[in-house]
């Protein structure tokens, strides 16, 4: 008994641990403090005003915005052809292309920071929309290629002999059978691009010139310079953004299980 | 074999997109940031003249009339300030004293009423074959200096290798430094880590999915916004000294951010799933009544515990564990916010170097100390992780 009791401390102790931080700092976002601390002495949304009128902050959402659909994009796409040629298991080389796709994901961000600065500065990118852009896809490509790779080697093969077999073309059948029953790793694939890129500051840091400051990275510069409650108001925003792409994801998989 | 090799087409034809992307966008600017960290044409790009005569000196006798008007020529020529700047920076890092003597030369050489007819008449220590020599050795355009002074090794008058004098001798601190609180860190994940994926793989019901929801959703949640609410607890009055003071614990704040332990704290909630999901993915392909068998057999359960079931869950450990500290070795975000002046690692200071102070050779040479270590450690990971369990 004493062995069980010790487990459940250890364990609900853990949980407070990993959950805690997240929640607590969710109220401090609706303070009516210009100080980030307990407690809270009345209630307002002055911060989320903040967050949406003020010139820094503001600019800030768009750009994560632009950027993070720029990434996805490009991510996405990128990323689905290659897992479909990475099919090919007779492929030479396969391995090595795997791991120069997954790479990305291991190599320190600052490390990559400094070579692509000196990169696109070079080609004339630097400080340019499409220079974070191609930044973010970088780290972003792998979070698809694993996601995709996940979701097609779970198709059963003979589906798509069945439909060849009926006489489709090769088009047809990954119209009509390989990409619908892909999509569902291929909407997690998009989503993880975006929140990669959402959640980018290092790379940003290096590649991004003033007017391409993004939402973390305004973040980021805040809690090193100023900080003030409209930090919380943006990691509610952060927090409540992940839990309704997560809902849409499970939704979306669900709806999909339910069409079969 | 038309169909295979139209098949192989196709698939190349779908991976080249994403190849040729990645070359582009992530091999090369590593192999640039390498080669940034040998390559040292400050100098020679501004002094092409010099270095065509300088390559026949011997060195020792005194500087002849021809080095002289060569450097005069050269230097009349600039017109970038810029890499002037550059050149005076990196010579002057080779031998103190440079940079007064450029300044004076530069504005006597550039005296519109006529250049002066050599360099010692404008200041005697261009007799001293000292100064010559420092050119001389700056000329070749590529160097090892940066990869040298990376791990605080230099090369002495005599062009031997030597340690640096201690005053100059940072970076090997630092990645000691770095190396600890990785160490640290992968240390405290596993011991929450190993114990926490015990537990959850031997539950079962929602009490599983609440503990592996408890690990997915830091994960899923942004790391800034984790940081940001390590702060908050943290801080003076934060939430964790507010809670210590009203149960008497401590009778003043304690000191939990801007030091090392608020780094530790941080770092181990930021990359406790990394621990926790390899550990419990090997542990649920355990047999469940292994440790049942080894108790019939008379196994206490801290021997079968130690005999069985350790072993077997190894592997998960390792690839955790390596994991764990690849990431924390790179870590810049949460030593930056969370962190003081004494725990910045290596990536702060790659990061001082290439926006700081613009010194791109120094910037690439600690990079690719930092790149090797993490590629290293990379492919022991994957030798590992790839294994089959069967063969472990």
């Amino acid at each position: 008994m004493p062995l069980k009791l010790t487990r459940a401390v250890f364990a609900s102790l853990t949980v407070l641990f990993l959950i805690a931080p997240l929640i607590a700092i969710l109220p401090l976002a609706f303070t009516s403090s210009v100080i980030l601390t307990y407690p809270i002495p009345s209630w307002s949304l002055r911060w989320f005003e903040e967050l949406f009128t003020a010139d820094a902050w503001r600019r800030a959402i768009v750009n994560s915005l632009i950027i993070g659909g720029g990434t996805t994009a490009v991510a996405t796409a990128l990323g689905t052809a290659a897992s479909l040629g990475l099919r090919n298991h007779l492929l030479f080389f396969r391995g090595s292309f795997r791991t120069l796709f997954l790479l990305p994901m291991v190599v320190p961000a600052v490390v990559l920071g400094v070579g692509l600065q000196v990169l696109l500065a070079r080609l004339g990118l630097a400080n340019s929309y499409a220079g974070v852009i191609i930044a973010h896809t970088v780290v972003a490509v792998p979070f698809v290629v694993v996601s995709v790779t996940g979701a097609l080697s779970g198709i059963d093969k003979r589906v798509e002999l069945a439909a060849q077999s009926l006489g489709a073309a090769p088009a047809t059948v990954f119209r009509r059978v390989t990409l619908p029953l892909a999509m569902p790793g291929v909407l997690s694939g998009a989503v993880l691009a975006f929140a990669t890129s959402l959640d980018e500051v290092v790379l940003t840091l290096f590649v991004a010139g003033p007017n391409q400051r993004t939402l973390a990275r305004q973040m980021f510069s805040s809690i090193r310079e100023n900080i003030s409650p409209a930090i919380a108001a943006a990691a509610f925003l952060f927090i409540a953004a992940t839990v309704a792409i997560g809902l849409v994801v499970v939704l979306s998989r669900s709806m999909m299980a339910k069409r079969r | 074999m038309t169909r295979l090799r139209s098949r192989t087409a196709r698939s190349l034809l779908l991976l080249a997109p994403l190849f040729v992307f990645l070359v582009w966008f992530f091999v090369w600017p590593l192999v640039g940031m390498m080669s940034q960290s040998v390559s040292d044409s400050a100098v020679l790009n501004l002094l092409p003249r010099s270095a065509g005569i300088l390559t026949n000196w011997d060195r020792r006798s005194a500087p002849s009339a021809e080095m002289q008007q060569a450097l005069i020529a050269d230097l009349r020529a600039v017109q970038d300030t810029q890499a002037l700047g550059d050149m005076v920076r990196r010579l002057n890092s080779a031998r103190s004293g440079f940079r007064t003597l450029m300044t004076r030369t530069v504005s006597a050489v550039s005296d519109p009423a006529g250049p002066p007819a050599d360099l010692v008449s404008i200041d005697k220590r261009w007799e001293k074959p000292e100064f010559w020599i420092a050119i001389a050795d700056a000329l070749s355009p590529y160097t090892d200096r940066n990869l040298l002074a990376a791990i605080d090794f230099g090369r002495n008058a005599e062009g031997a290798i030597e340690k640096l004098p201690p005053d100059q001798s940072v970076n090997l601190v630092i990645m000691a430094r770095t190396f600890w609180i990785a160490a640290l860190v992968t240390v405290a994940c596993a011991a929450i880590g190993f114990p926490y994926a015990l537990i959850a793989a031997s539950a079962t019901g929602w009490k599983r999915d609440l503990l592996l929801g408890a690990v997915l959703l830091p994960l899923w949640t942004s790391l800034l916004v984790r940081t940001a609410a390590w702060f908050i607890l943290l801080q003076e009055k934060g939430l964790i000294n507010d809670l210590l003071l009203a149960l008497h614990v401590t009778s003043a704040p304690l000191a939990l951010i801007f030091n090392r332990t608020g780094v530790i704290i941080a770092m181990t909630h930021v990359l406790l799933p990394f621990m926790v999901l390899p550990v419990y993915s090997v542990l649920i392909t355990i047999p469940k009544n292994l440790m049942p068998a080894a108790a019939s057999l008379g196994a206490p359960p801290w021997r079968a515990f130690v005999r069985v079931l350790l072993p077997l869950s190894l592997r998960g450990i390792a690839s955790g564990s390596l994991l764990v500290f690849i990431s924390a070795i790179g870590y810049y975000i949460t030593p930056a916010l969370i962190g003081g002046p004494g725990d910045q690692m290596i990536s702060s200071i790659i990061a001082f170097y290439a926006t700081g102070t613009a010194n791109w050779g120094m910037a690439g040479a600690l990079g690719v100390v930092l790149l090797v270590a993490t590629l290293l450690l990379y492919s022991v990971y994957a030798r590992i992780s790839s294994e089959e369990p069967g063969r472990a």
